[in-house]
Order: C-alpha cells, then structure tokens, then sequence
C-alpha cells in the first residue's frame, strides 16, 4: 500500500484526540486520582474520633473556602482514633495552630469535608504541623439511636407492659 | 457423524456450533495478530476507516446525550433538592454505561457493517480466493488489520464520546438549568475514582473486541452472493447489539 498522507494525518489526529479525552478522563475527573500540580502547599495532620465516610480528595474548607485537599485517611493503632493528613494550599500560611478541626457534611446528602475554624494563636500552622481540637463526624444512626434512647428511657417510668401508652405519654411530654 | 447422510443440526445444536465456530475463528485472527503488527501501515489504514471515519458521528451522538442527561438528571435531582449532584450523576452515568454501550452500538451501526460487507464484497468477488491461491493468507492481510483497528479504535472512540458528553451536560446543567459551575466540578471529581473511568475504559476495550470479532467474521463468512452479503450486514449489527448489551449487564455484575 503506498503511503497517504491524508490518510495519515487524519488517523494521526484521531489517535492524539482520543488519548487527549482519555488522558482528560483519567487525571482530571477523579479529584484523588493521578492529578498532577497538587504537590505544593504544607501537610497537617489532625487526629479525629469518627471520621464518617471522609475520603481522600475531600475538600478542606475554612469560612466555606476551599483551602486545601485531604491526602490520606489513616488509623492509628495507639489509640484507636483516625489520623486525617490535610494538604493546605501554600498561601493560606496564616491558620493559628490553636484553630479547631471539624468533619461537616455538604448539604443533607453531600459527602463529608474537613472545616477549619480560627483560633487565637499568634503562631500559624506549618509543614508537619497538629491540630490538636477536632470535633468527629455526627452519624445520623448514632443520633437517632440517642433521640430514641431518650424517649425509652422516659417512657419506662410507666413500666414495660403498655408500651404503645408509655410512647404517647412521652410524645405529650414532648410537647 | 456420519459421512453418507448429511447431520440436520437441531436448533440448539446449531447455536452451539455457531459459538464454537466463531470462537476458533476468533483464536485463527488471534494467532494472525501479531504477524499482522508488523505490517503497521495496513492496521493504521484500518484505524482510519473504522476510527476516524467515526469520529464525527460519535461526537454529535455524545454531545446530545450529555444534553439529555444534563436535562434528565436535573429534572430527577431537582425534586430531592440536590441539583448539584448533577456533575457526579452525569460523569458517573457515562463513565460506566452510556459510553461504552452508547459508543459500541454506533461503532457496530457504523464502521461494523462497513467491515463486513467491505469482507463480504471481497470474497464475493473471488478477491480473497485469489490471495490464497498467491499463498498469501486473506486472515493475516485482510482480516487481522481489521480486526485489530477496530481493537484500537473503539477506546479511542469511546473515551473522545465521553469528553464531548460531560461537556453536552455541563452545557445544558450549568449554562441552561444554573447549577453552580464549581459544584458541578467538584462534586464529580470528589465522587470519580479511577475505578469507574478504568471500568468505562475495560468495557470499552472488550466491547471493541466484541463488535470487531463479530464484523469480520459475519464477512468472512458471507454467503458469496449479493443478497448474502447483505444479509451477513444485517447479521452484524443484531448480534454484535446484542452481545454488547449481555457483556455490559456480565461486566457491570462483575466490577460491583
């Protein structure tokens, strides 16, 4: 076959565009994936009791600006809490190391980020640096378990036999 | 089996006859791969008849999908209030399924029938009869490079229907619908892991095998008539729609 310059060309520039969209598809979709120019910014760490479903990639969110991306969700073994490894974007250099961390939720049915909230401290937070007062993620179970728990426990003054009653007395007490 | 009377096949044996057949043909192309890689110039022609050629269709087909499930997954969303999930809906949708099968279905209308009835013509012209008798073996010049173009092609087809797709959705969601730009983003890229564009791209890969597989063989074994090659045409697209659609619900089962 001899060659064909147009024909060339034209498969050439359909080889390059389909490795452009999978290129694309590959690093720029998956905010965990292999994204490339993330590398800068300072690492902290924060240590929480329940981390929920928080994944790498989350945003870490300061006021409800993005100001950084968790790297890593680990478990410490020591003392049975998560180890959550933040990178923080290099111009927001100036977090007070006493501010607080916290797992939040985006909207009712959003996935969880990480908020930061200011302390006092004339000292900032650095490459390695701790936040020491984080708040866990609040597990909607957890909360129902509590609010029902609640209404048992001041339902059972009436005794065990006529639950259904003790359920209504409690709801009028509500009220 | 005997060699006086003719075996009626039943029905069922038939079929089974058919899956074997076209499973040692499919390991005869095989075989005639790599001979026929290093003869690149004919497996690049072959990404341009199946590929390029498909570019534009693939492209208008995918733009208009992603405006309908900008459309689609916005009216959805809205009644439970979360409008902003669109960009995960949208990408994960056709990350995992429109793509592929969307892009597959089009690919066997498209460049699968082209395949077989190009192969078809070929050998009903005495053309691939007349290679054999040059010693020259039509699986290795003319089956094989078709084959593997369409192998190469549809990923390629597939991952350029995706682009164009969220780019249709981001259109119709965020400039048409007005959900926030910086939600649609980055809701997907926080929901996207590289799972699911490795399952898009996988099912893509085999779907490429699928459609390619079924179009050569349907022309290497058209009937030598302008009525069987038509016919072998029309076998193309039905079988390889349906073999794509059984592999997607087997590879959906398989990656959950």
């Amino acid at each position: 076959m001899r060659p064909n310059r147009a024909l060339e060309i034209g498969t050439g520039l359909f080889v390059l565009l389909g490795f452009a969209a999978l290129f694309f598809l590959t690093t720029q979709l998956p905010g965990s994936g292999l994204s490339l120019g993330t590398e800068s910014g300072f690492r902290v760490t924060a240590k929480f009791d329940n981390v929920g479903d928080l994944k790498g990639g989350s945003p870490v969110s300061m006021a409800g600006v993005t100001v950084g991306r968790v790297e890593s969700v680990g478990f410490d073994p020591n003392d049975f809490r998560a180890i959550v490894t933040m990178r923080i974007a290099p111009e927001y250099d100036r977090i007070p190391v006493d501010s607080d961390a916290s797992i939040q939720t985006q909207g009712l049915l959003g996935g969880k980020y990480v908020g930061l909230g200011p302390g006092g401290s004339e000292t900032y937070l650095k490459e390695g640096g701790q936040i020491e007062f984080t708040q866990s993620a609040i597990v909607l179970e957890t909360l129902v378990n509590k609010f029902f728990a609640n209404f048992s426990s001041r339902g059972s003054d009436g005794g065990d036999s006529d639950k259904a009653s003790s359920d209504v007395a409690a709801k009028e007490d509500a009220k | 089996m005997s060699a006086a009377a003719p075996v009626v096949d039943g029905p069922l044996v038939a079929m089974l006859r058919r899956v074997g057949a076209v499973g040692v043909f499919f390991i005869r192309v095989l075989a005639q791969c790599l001979p026929a890689l290093a003869r690149p110039r004919l497996v690049v022609h072959q990404i341009y008849n199946s590929g390029a050629r498909s570019l534009i269709i693939i492209m208008l087909c995918g733009l208009f999908v992603g405006m309908v499930l900008g459309l689609q997954g916005h009216d959805l969303l809205a009644r439970f209030g979360s409008e902003d999930a669109l960009g995960v809906a949208a990408a994960l949708g056709l990350l995992k399924e429109l793509g592929p099968v969307v892009g597959s279905l089009l690919f066997a209308g498209r460049a699968g029938t082209a395949l077989t009835s190009e192969i078809g013509l070929m050998k009903a012209t005495d053309q691939l009869t007349a290679m054999q008798m040059m010693a020259v073996d039509p699986l290795r010049v003319v089956v094989a490079p078709r084959f593997l173009g369409g192998l190469i092609a549809l990923p390629l087809l597939v991952a350029i229907f995706n682009v164009v797709g969220l780019f249709g959705a981001q259109l119709i969601g965020v400039q048409v619908m007005g959900v926030d730009t910086g939600a649609f983003w980055s809701q997907m890229q926080a929901a996207v892991e590289l799972d699911d564009v490795a399952e898009g791209i996988i099912k893509s890969l085999v779907f490429g095998a699928a459609c390619s597989l079924v179009a050569v063989y349907e022309g290497y074994h058209a009937a030598a008539t302008a009525e069987g090659v038509g016919l072998a045409t029309t076998r193309t697209v039905v079988n390889s729609s349906v073999l794509i659609l059984v592999l997607d619900y087997m590879l959906t089962a398989a990656f959950l």
